[in-house]
């Protein structure tokens, strides 16, 4: 049976590159090395798969060659006035450039996911800068490792494991052990509680959850992680100390850090729901550092503030950097949500809500993103490529989407394509089809071809190649 | 019937993740996403046992899910729902300006809907999308 080694996981923006595929007539029956979603999309990617053409016929959705798919799409797109072309982020690089020349030539808005997840973020470091590294640095290098409105354990199930806190680097060891025995006293803690309340028969009060002093592992010349949330996650569980952040006030605190690192008094007791005396501690750890990492995620982006919490965030570390080395990072979601940036970047100068409609790249996020233009009403056509926005955008805006001609281009059914006026279902990019993706840290990474894709189902970038061939044929039959 | 005014935090869940993999339209997702996570003091307050419906309404809209109880209390007057076609009822899309809806921290109401049951996703999406 062949085995493909060093497959990369066409998943998360962690986008590991160590996976090992056992493939057996055409099927991969055997996985290594990923995580539980990347195990559940390699072993079950096919399972509810449609892979014939759509189109919709007196309401409903039926089958019909690929080549009148193509022709209904580039139909659709070259007709519309002000056409969306959205998604981006779940394809390769190569899908994407074709995508950008055809929003060129239908004169439409490209927008990808970043819009909804780290489009703030960008917004912000476009003013502010950003110090930030490759993941392979901070595996080697970084003590201290801060995630902040990040879930990773949740999200990018192996990125503590391959890149922080519990992986092996060449200068800082991994805090496994440290972990598992710092698991094994609080539950051995928690045995000894209980036995005690069954004896006594009373019931013991359970300890506070905050205390007023930061434990200390953290002053420890050893590797340390802290996650600041609103709520307790999976994540948290395994850090050496949880901030507990009230909703929405994650701006507050990163204000107050950053004046405590610049040795300023705080004339409050409390910031946020956090004693200053934790702030206080929390910035020492920060600037006793060696090498400091702050991952931040959708938590600080969506929140209230949005990109003026990434302004603080990215303010925070330069001022760091005053007083020792430290580093930022956003979570990214997709695989290759990082490409569709620099994909766009390339090609217009520009990250996501891109609008050709002057025949010319312009970018203002608020005006040319694609939530805002679904919220104003004003597209009158969707091509979307590899996402769901009717599943994950606000109903408000995606009935907008589902209002007008809608286009889906996607390897697997969902709530958008059961919306669609035509279907397309494409190859699995990462499994079927070969091509560029781009980790969190901006590096390039080949996505590999392990299975062959059903007859029927093209990749991603000769689907749209052929739309914007049709599409430039009607336009020249038309002038 | 007892109502509660809640902070609304969205998220994704190992279940979710896992669940979108296996297929949107599958079993799995649906019942990862339709779910509301609850501290469970609030879930007495509610009257409520785990895995029973409520209604969830904000200003943008109004789902009913299942309640299940946060692993991770307490952390009262915080109500978790992973993203999803349910969470998306709920969302505000106002976006300051900066293209990005506003998907953590909203003020929901929640209120226990013995009455109501939980939509499959195509339900859902007809009730939502009545143009389909």
């Amino acid at each position: 049976m062949p085995v493909f080694y060093n497959v990369t996981c066409p998943v998360c923006g962690s986008f590991c590159d160590d996976i090992e595929i056992t493939v057996k007539n055409n099927a991969i029956i055997k996985v290594k090395n990923a995580c539980a979603i990347g195990e559940a999309k390699f072993l079950n990617y096919a399972l509810h798969r449609q892979t014939k053409p759509l189109i919709r016929k007196n309401g409903e959705l039926v089958e019909v060659s690929l080549e009148k798919a193509i022709q209904k799409s580039a139909e659709i797109l070259a007709n519309a006035q002000y056409p969306i072309l959205y998604g981006w982020s779940n394809t390769s690089c190569e899908a994407t450039r074709v995508g950008l020349e055809l929003a060129e030539e239908v004169g439409g808005v490209i927008d990808n996911t970043s819009t909804v997840c780290h489009g703030p973020s960008i917004l912000s470091i476009q003013d502010i800068g950003i110090s930030s590294c490759t993941l392979g640095q901070l595996r080697h290098r970084a003590d201290l490792i801060f995630y902040w409105g990040s879930n990773p354990w949740s999200t990018h199930p192996r990125h503590i494991d391959r890149y922080t806190t519990f992986s092996e680097g060449r200068f800082q060891k991994s805090a496994w052990k440290g972990y598992l025995s710092r698991l094994t006293g609080t539950l051995a803690r928690k045995r000894l509680g209980r036995a005690v309340n069954l004896i006594l028969r009373r019931q013991m009060p359970s300890p506070p959850e905050a205390e007023l002093r930061l434990p200390s592992t953290l002053f420890q010349n050893r590797r340390k992680m802290i996650v600041a949330d609103v709520r307790k996650t999976r994540s948290a569980d395994i850090a050496d100390y949880f901030l507990q952040v009230k909703p929405n006030k994650d701006y507050e605190v990163l204000q107050a850090l950053r004046l405590l690192i610049r040795d300023e008094e705080l004339d409050v007791d409390e910031v946020a729901g956090i004693p200053v005396e934790i702030l206080e501690e929390i910035a020492d750890v920060m600037i006793g550092c060696k090498l400091g990492i702050l991952f931040f995620g959708l938590g600080l982006t969506m929140s209230q503030g949005k990109h003026r919490n990434i302004d603080a965030a990215l303010s925070l570390v330069r001022d760091l950097n005053q007083r020792t080395k430290f580093l930022i990072m956003p979570m990214r979601g997709h695989f290759n949500v990082t490409g569709a940036n620099v994909v766009f970047t390339w090609q217009t100068g520009y990250p996501y809500a891109v609008d050709f409609s002057h025949s010319y790249p312009r970018y203002n996020p608020g005006e040319t993103s694609v939530t805002d233009i679904l919220s104003r009403g004003e597209s009158d056509a969707g091509l979307v490529v590899a996402s769901d926005p009717v599943a994950h955008f606000p109903n408000a805006a995606a009935q907008n989407l589902v209002k007008n001609p809608l286009v889906v281009i996607d390897p697997q059914p969902t709530p958008t394509s059961v919306m669609a006026d035509v279907v397309i279902p494409s190859a699995f990019v990462g499994i079927e089809v070969e091509g560029t993706a781009y980790r969190m840290d901006h590096v390039p990474l080949p996505l590999k071809k392990v299975v062959e894709p059903p007859k029927t189902c093209l990749p991603d970038e000769e689907i749209l190649k052929r739309i914007l061939h049709e599409v430039r044929r009607l336009r020249r039959s038309h002038n | 019937m007892p109502k509660l005014k809640v902070s609304l935090l969205t998220g994704r869940t190992i279940d979710q993740g896992k669940g979108k993999e296996y297929g949107k339209l599958s079993e799995e997702y649906q019942k990862s996403v339709s779910i509301c996570e609850m501290d469970p003091e609030d879930i007495k307050l509610l009257k409520v046992r785990e895995n029973d419906n409520v209604k969830v309404t904000t200003e943008f809209g109004s789902v009913t899910m299942k309640v299940v109880k946060s692993k991770r209390a307490p952390h009262r007057g915080v109500v978790f729902i992973p993203y999803g076609p349910w969470a998306s009822v709920l969302a505000n899309p106002k976006t300051h300006g900066t293209g990005m809806p506003s998907l953590k921290g909203e003020t929901a109401e929640i209120e226990p809907a013995p009455t109501e049951r939980v939509l499959s996703l195509q339900e859902l999406l007809r009730k939502s999308f009545r143009r389909r």
